[in-house]
C-alpha cells in the first residue's frame, strides 16, 4: 500500500574487485534476485500485464459469441462506449470525488485523534478502526439497506428536520427516502473506503514531530495557525496516499451502486460488470475498463504533480 | 458558555468519535439483526428476538458450503502470495539488478488499478484460452492481486533491518543458510505475517475479481451477493457477526502477547 512512500534505501557498496577464482562464484551469486524474482514476477506478467495487453486486442475486436470475435481494429467501439454511457463515467469521477473528500473530512479528525489525542486508548481506537473490515464488507453495505430504510430512525430523524426537503432540493435524494438515491450510494462508498483513508493519513501524522507543535505554540500561533501550517502540510503525503487508495476502487466500484442505488445510479463498473457477464459484449467491455483506466491515470498523474508530492514522498 | 468552550476545544475528539461510530454503525445493525426473526425472504426490518439463526448457522443450503469454500481459497492464496511475495521483496530489498524499476512498477501497478478492470482482463484471458472457471481459476487470480500487498509489506520490513546484523552472524562462522535462518528470516517474520493476514483477508472477502473469474462457483461473498437478490437469511448475519469477534479476538490476543513480550 505504501508503495509510493516505501524509503529507498542506498545500494550496498560494490564488492572489492574479486580474484580470478572467486569471479565465477560472484557470477553466479549475481543471477540470485533474478531466481528469487522469477516465479512470482512470471506469474504477474501471465495474469496481470497479458491479461491487459490481450484486454487491449479485444477491445478491437468484432463479432459475436456464436461467430467469435476477430480483431478489426474497430476503433468505434471506444467511440460508441463513450457516447453512450458517458453519463456513467461522469456519475463514477462525481461520486468517487464526493466519497473521497468526505473520506478525507471525517477521516481527519479520526486519524488525528488516533495519533495525538488517544493517549492510552490508541490500540483499542485502531482496534475499532480495523475490526470492521473483518465484517465481510458485503454484509456491512447489506447493513446500510437497514439503516437508511424509508421506515427507519435515520430516514425519520433527517425528515423531521427538513433535511430532506433541501436535499430533494439539490437531486440527491427523492421525495422521502434516502435508498435507491445519490446521497445512499456515496454514503455507502464513503463508508466503505474509510479505513483506506484513515490508515494513510494516521502513519503520516504519527510520524510528526510533537515539538513541532509547542515550537509553533511558543510563537504565539494559534491552534487552528498550527494546523494549517504545520500539522497538514506535514500530513501532505498521508492525504495525498489516502486520496489515491479512496478514489480509484470507490471510481471503479460496482456493489454500492447496485445494492444502495437503483438504475439511476449506475457507475461504469457496473456497466463493464452486465456488458461482461450478461450481454456478452466483450468488445464493449473492454473499451469501457480501458477508458476507466486511462482516465484515471490522467487524473491521478494531474493530481500528483498539483499536489507536489514528487518531493514530499 | 462552559458548554461552548469545551465542545471547541475538544472539537476534534467529537469529531473524531463521531467517524468511529459510523465505521462501527453497520457492524452494530449485523449484531443486532441476527437476532432477529424475519416476516418473509429479507432481514431488513426488526419483527422479533429470536436466537433461531444462532443455534443452526449452516441452516441455509449452500452458506457452509461457500463458506468453507472461501476459506481453502483463502488459506492457498495466502500460502501461494506469501512465498512468491516474500521473494520477490527479498531480491527487491537485498539486490541492485537492472530491471529493479519495472520490478517495482509491475508491483506497483495492480494495486493501483480499479478491480474491475484486472477482473474483465483476467476473464477475458481465461475465456479466450477456453479454461474452465471455478476453483483454480479463482485461486489464480486471488494470488495475483494479493502478491504486491505481500511484497510491499515484507520490502518495507527487510529495508528497515540493520545490515551489520547479518555481517555480525557471518563473522561468527554462521553458514549463509543459517545466518537465513536464524537472522534474517525471524527478523523478517512480522513483515511477512503482516503480508499473509492482509492476503488472507483480501483473498476472503474479495468480490469484484471473483465474480468474473469464477463461474458457476459460489464463494461467501458471491453467496452474500446472491442472497441480496433472492433473499438474505439470518445467517448471515450470525456469520458476519462472528467474523468480526473472531477478528477482535485474535487482534486482542496479539497485542497482549506483544506487552508480555516487551515487559519480560
Amino acid at each position: 500500500m505504501s508503495a509510493t512512500t516505501a524509503p529507498e534505501t542506498a545500494p550496498p557498496a560494490p564488492p572489492p574487485a574479486a580474484p580470478a577464482g572467486v569471479r565465477k562464484a560472484a557470477r553466479r551469486k549475481k543471477l540470485v534476485p533474478y531466481w528469487l524474482l522469477f516465479p512470482g514476477i512470471l506469474w504477474l506478467v501471465i495474469f496481470f500485464a497479458a491479461p491487459l495487453v490481450y484486454q487491449a486486442s479485444t477491445s478491437v475486436q468484432t463479432g459475436s459469441l456464436e461467430e467469435g470475435f476477430k480483431v478489426t481494429w474497430h476503433f468505434q467501439t471506444y467511440w460508441d462506449a463513450l457516447t453512450e454511457y458517458y453519463p456513467q463515467f461522469l456519475r463514477s469521477v462525481m461520486y468517487a470525488a464526493t466519497a473521497t473528500v468526505l473520506c478525507l473530512l471525517l477521516g481527519y479528525p479520526l486519524a488525528y485523534l488516533i495519533a495525538f489525542r488517544a493517549g492510552r486508548w490508541r490500540n483499542l481506537v485502531m482496534i475499532l478502526v480495523i475490526a470492521p473490515f473483518f465484517t465481510s464488507f458485503l454484509i456491512r453495505t447489506l447493513a446500510w439497506k437497514t439503516i437508511l430504510s424509508d421506515s427507519g430512525p435515520v430516514v425519520g430523524v433527517l425528515n423531521s428536520l427538513h433535511i430532506l426537503d433541501v436535499t430533494s432540493q439539490l437531486g440527491l435524494t427523492e421525495g422521502e427516502r434516502v435508498l435507491a438515491t445519490p446521497l445512499a450510494v456515496v454514503c455507502g462508498l464513503t463508508y466503505n473506503f474509510l479505513p483506506f483513508m484513515i490508515l494513510p493519513l494516521y502513519s503520516s501524522l504519527e510520524r510528526i514531530d510533537g515539538r513541532l507543535h509547542e515550537a509553533a505554540g511558543d510563537l504565539y500561533a494559534k491552534p487552528f495557525t498550527i494546523f494549517r501550517k504545520v500539522t497538514f502540510p506535514l500530513s501532505m503525503p498521508g492525504v495525498v496516499a489516502g486520496t489515491l487508495l479512496t478514489f480509484i476502487p470507490a471510481a471503479g466500484d460496482y456493489i454500492n451502486a447496485e445494492l444502495l442505488g437503483s438504475t439511476d445510479q449506475k457507475m461504469v463498473g457496473n456497466v463493464i460488470q452486465s456488458q461482461f457477464l450478461r450481454v456478452l459484449d466483450y468488445p464493449t467491455a473492454a473499451a469501457l475498463s480501458f477508458i476507466l483506466m486511462a482516465a484515471i491515470l490522467g487524473m491521478v498523474t494531474v493530481y500528483i504533480r498539483k499536489s507536489g508530492t514528487e518531493d514530499l514522498v | 458558555m462552559a458548554l461552548t468552550r469545551w465542545i471547541r476545544r475538544n472539537l476534534v475528539v467529537i469529531a473524531g468519535l463521531g467517524t468511529l461510530a459510523y465505521l462501527i454503525l453497520p457492524n452494530v445493525v449485523v449484531l443486532i439483526f441476527s437476532f432477529n426473526k424475519p416476516n418473509g425472504r429479507f432481514n431488513y426490518e426488526w419483527q422479533r428476538f429470536s436466537t433461531d439463526a444462532w443455534t443452526d448457522p449452516c441452516g441455509v443450503a449452500d452458506l457452509c458450503g461457500s463458506l468453507s469454500l472461501s476459506l481453502k481459497i483463502a488459506v492457498w492464496a495466502t500460502i501461494g502470495a506469501t512465498v512468491l511475495g516474500t521473494m520477490i521483496a527479498f531480491a527487491l530489498a537485498r539486490y541492485r539488478f537492472r530491471a529493479r524499476p519495472a520490478v517495482n512498477s509491475l508491483i506497483f501497478l495492480p494495486m493501483a488499478m480499479p478491480e474491475v478492470v484486472m477482473a474483465a482482463s483476467l476473464a477475458t484471458l481465461f475465456l479466450n484460452m477456453g479454461v474452465d472457471f471455478g476453483f483454480w481459476t479463482i485461486l489464480i487470480a486471488h494470488i495475483m492481486f494479493c502478491l504486491s500487498f505481500v511484497v510491499t509489506a515484507v520490502k518495507a520490513r527487510v529495508m528497515s533491518m540493520d545490515p551489520r546484523l547479518e555481517q555480525a552472524a557471518q563473522d561468527l562462522y554462521a553458514s549463509p543458510a543459517q545466518t537465513f535462518l536464524r537472522v534474517t528470516l525471524p527478523i523478517a517474520a512480522p513483515g511477512i505475517a503482516a503480508g499473509a493476514l492482509l492476503s488472507f483477508a483480501l483473498s476472503f472477502d474479495d468480490f469484484i475479481i471473483t465474480n468474473f473469474n469464477a463461474g458457476s462457483t459460489v464463494t461467501f461473498p458471491m453467496f452474500v451477493w446472491g442472497s441480496a437478490q433472492r433473499g438474505t437469511p439470518v445467517q448471515i448475519n450470525v456469520i458476519g457477526t462472528a467474523m468480526f469477534a473472531i477478528a477482535v479476538l485474535c487482534v486482542l490476543a496479539g497485542q497482549l502477547a506483544g506487552t508480555r513480550r516487551k515487559r519480560s
